[in-house]
């Protein structure tokens, strides 16, 4: 078991090493002068010159990316030229806000999903079922934004039920926190739910199909617990699989939806980013993101072991 | 599996009927946009700002001749046609869908031939694409077009660079499964060329699952592309594309909502087709993997 975290662990290290590898290659590739990039347009030469020696822009590139990664390794990202303050402090602030979506949505859909998924594959091939899969494929093909407008337009200016946009800090009570979340995660979750619940039938269904369902069912248990107890449980493992998938869709979503709806996080981080060219944080942005997808997926691996039995490292 | 017969179960198919059809007609009205009773997308008319939906009024070309014009989406703040920006909007999504999605299977093919039929190159193209699939593909596109600025080459390569590892995980997978099959062995034995059992022999067996593939990558690169003109970071804001339509609208949203649902819906329903000309696909051409999800 140990044996096996630990081999787990270490199978992460060539993907974070080749994500380092990408990110490091990402400022090289583009045209014109790194340092000068990095310094961002209204830098005075002393500072381009500054930032050259500090990441040794003179010495062969894999002299620099040793550099670079003896830097990353000490948790210094470098400093935001538009926010003037350093990468990892800027990604703290923004954590909170992009954290409280995230968690929201995903709780929200897998609440949502996992009961509709296994309905339909309990009815398998009726009006529900039928139903479930048209509105997933809906879910894949509408665009999170024109989603998210729609329930603006609907919710916050026709109904006037919620507000059009911001965030509120947890801080400063539950209530205006969750109430300047539920359109912003209620629209992130339609993908999700679609995801989920597309998964979650077919996993439900293939458990259906088994003998120990028809023995369960022989025996007289109650068809809820044979769909509970039985099915579902042995459906786990690729349902909680592709919530780790995705994290990287929800990356995406969350990039749109801040933007959509203002709120001061991470995703609107990465997109104010890009605009001004501020490349340290954009650089530092996709390192955290990618850090967190890959941890997700590491604890997802790990988790197999305690939803099914069978599984044994 | 014979090639006539599945032609004609895949034509046989409503998904695929009826995915192909919307998608013909957009295509065909995309070409035809000049000849559709449109102007000049890019055309600037102060004097018809912000119109609604059906509205008639005039707009000065650039030669200074007015002609009478009917809104039939309205106009922007610019006071550009909302109907001629959409419709000469589909080119660019239908293109960059169609161009994103060759270019990731191609790569994605080359790739994931060599790593499953050239065992000494699996583990390092394979940790390759592990470490490009951890970083979100938005993200990948976000930087690589910021990096480059925006243009229908760069966005169209910024798209299909994230989709490359997938492809190349799933040829990967069937020249496996392939390279095992008797009639490789056979070519094997006759002393074939290596380069000639991959595209000649192995190849051609992983076509169904591609063009399934092919379909759902072009979904999400018109998604993407939305996406990026939408957030101010794809194609330069004058080139009409559905994202940059609605990137203009924001910040009227609350008076003039069609300029964001229009091009909205146009994109939801062009998306939504090729997912159901996909679903249709994999239905008649892949019936393993239509059974797996």
């Amino acid at each position: 078991m140990l044996h096996f975290i630990a081999r787990r662990i270490l199978a992460t290290i060539p993907v974070l090493a080749i994500v380092a590898v990408l990110v490091f290659l990402l400022l090289r590739l583009t045209p014109g002068d790194p340092a000068a990039i990095l310094a961002g347009d209204a830098a005075s030469p002393a500072q381009i010159a500054q930032i050259r020696a500090n990441l040794g822009l003179e010495q062969p590139i894999p002299v620099q990316f040793a550099i670079w990664l003896r830097h990353l390794a000490a948790g210094d990202l470098g400093e935001s030229f538009y926010y003037k303050v350093q990468v990892t402090e800027l990604i703290a602030q923004r954590l909170e806000p992009t954290l409280s979506l995230a968690a929201l949505t995903i709780v929200f859909a897998v609440l949502v999903s996992v009961p509709l998924g296994s309905i339909a594959a309990w009815r398998f091939g009726g009006w529900f079922d039928r139903g479930l899969m048209g509105f997933s494929v809906l879910g894949f093909s509408v665009p999170v934004f024109v989603l998210a407008y729609m329930l603006i337009w609907l919710v916050s200016l026709k109904l006037g039920w919620l507000p059009v946009q911001g965030y509120q800090r947890l801080a400063g009570g539950v209530w205006p926190w969750l109430r300047h979340l539920i359109l912003p995660s209620l629209t992130l979750s339609v993908i999700f739910i679609a995801l989920i619940a597309r998964v979650t039938r077919a996993a439900v269904l293939e458990a259906l199909g088994e003998d120990y369902i028809r023995t369960a069912r022989a025996k007289g248990l109650p068809e809820s617990r044979v769909l509970v107890r039985h099915a579902i449980a042995n459906a786990a493992v690729p349902i909680v699989t592709v919530i780790g998938i995705g994290i990287a869709l929800l990356v995406g979503g969350v990039v749109v939806t801040e933007s959509v709806y203002a709120i001061p996080g991470l995703g609107r981080l990465t997109v104010d980013a890009v605009l001004a060219r501020d490349f340290p944080t954009i650089q530092g942005v996709i390192l955290f993101f990618s850090l967190v997808y890959v941890g997700v997926n590491l604890l997802i691996d790990l988790s197999y072991v305690f939803l099914d039995p069978r599984i044994r490292y | 599996m014979d090639r006539e017969s599945a032609w004609a179960r895949v034509r046989r198919n409503w998904p695929v009927r009826i995915g192909g059809a919307v998608l013909a007609a957009l295509a065909l009205t995309a070409l035809a946009a000049p000849w559709l009773g449109t102007v000049d997308p890019t055309l600037f008319d102060p004097g018809s700002r912000d119109l609604v939906p059906g509205r008639l009024g005039e707009i000065t070309t650039l030669d200074g001749e007015i002609i009478k014009h009917t809104f039939w989406f309205g106009s922007d703040s610019f006071g550009r046609d909302i109907y001629s920006r959409v419709l000469y909007g589909a080119r660019v999504s239908l293109a960059v869908g169609l161009l994103a999605a060759l270019l990731a299977l191609a790569f994605g093919i080359v790739c994931g031939l060599c790593a499953g039929y050239l065992r000494w190159l699996d583990g390092m193209v394979m940790r390759f694409m592990d470490g490009l699939m951890a970083i979100p593909a938005i993200l990948i596109a976000i930087a690589l077009v910021a990096m480059w600025r925006g243009s229908l080459a760069t966005v169209v390569v910024a798209i299909a660079i994230p989709e490359i590892p997938r492809v190349t995980r799933l040829v990967r997978s069937l020249v496996l499964s392939i390279r095992e099959e008797p009639y490789v062995e056979a070519a094997v034995a006759l002393g074939t060329p290596t380069r000639k059992i991959m595209f000649g022999h192995i190849l051609p067996n992983t076509v169904a699952p591609l063009v399934v593939q092919g379909t759902y990558i072009c979904a999400s690169a018109i998604l993407v592309e939305a996406i990026l003109s939408f957030l101010g970071v794809g194609l330069p804001p004058d080139i009409p594309t559905w994202g940059n339509i609605m990137a203009e609208g924001r910040p009227q949203f609350n008076l003039y909502p069609h300029n964001i649902f229009i091009p909205g819906a146009f994109l939801a329903v062009t998306v939504l087709a090729v997912n159901i000309l996909g679903d249709g696909l994999r239905d008649t051409l892949d019936p393993k993997m239509a059974k797996r999800v």
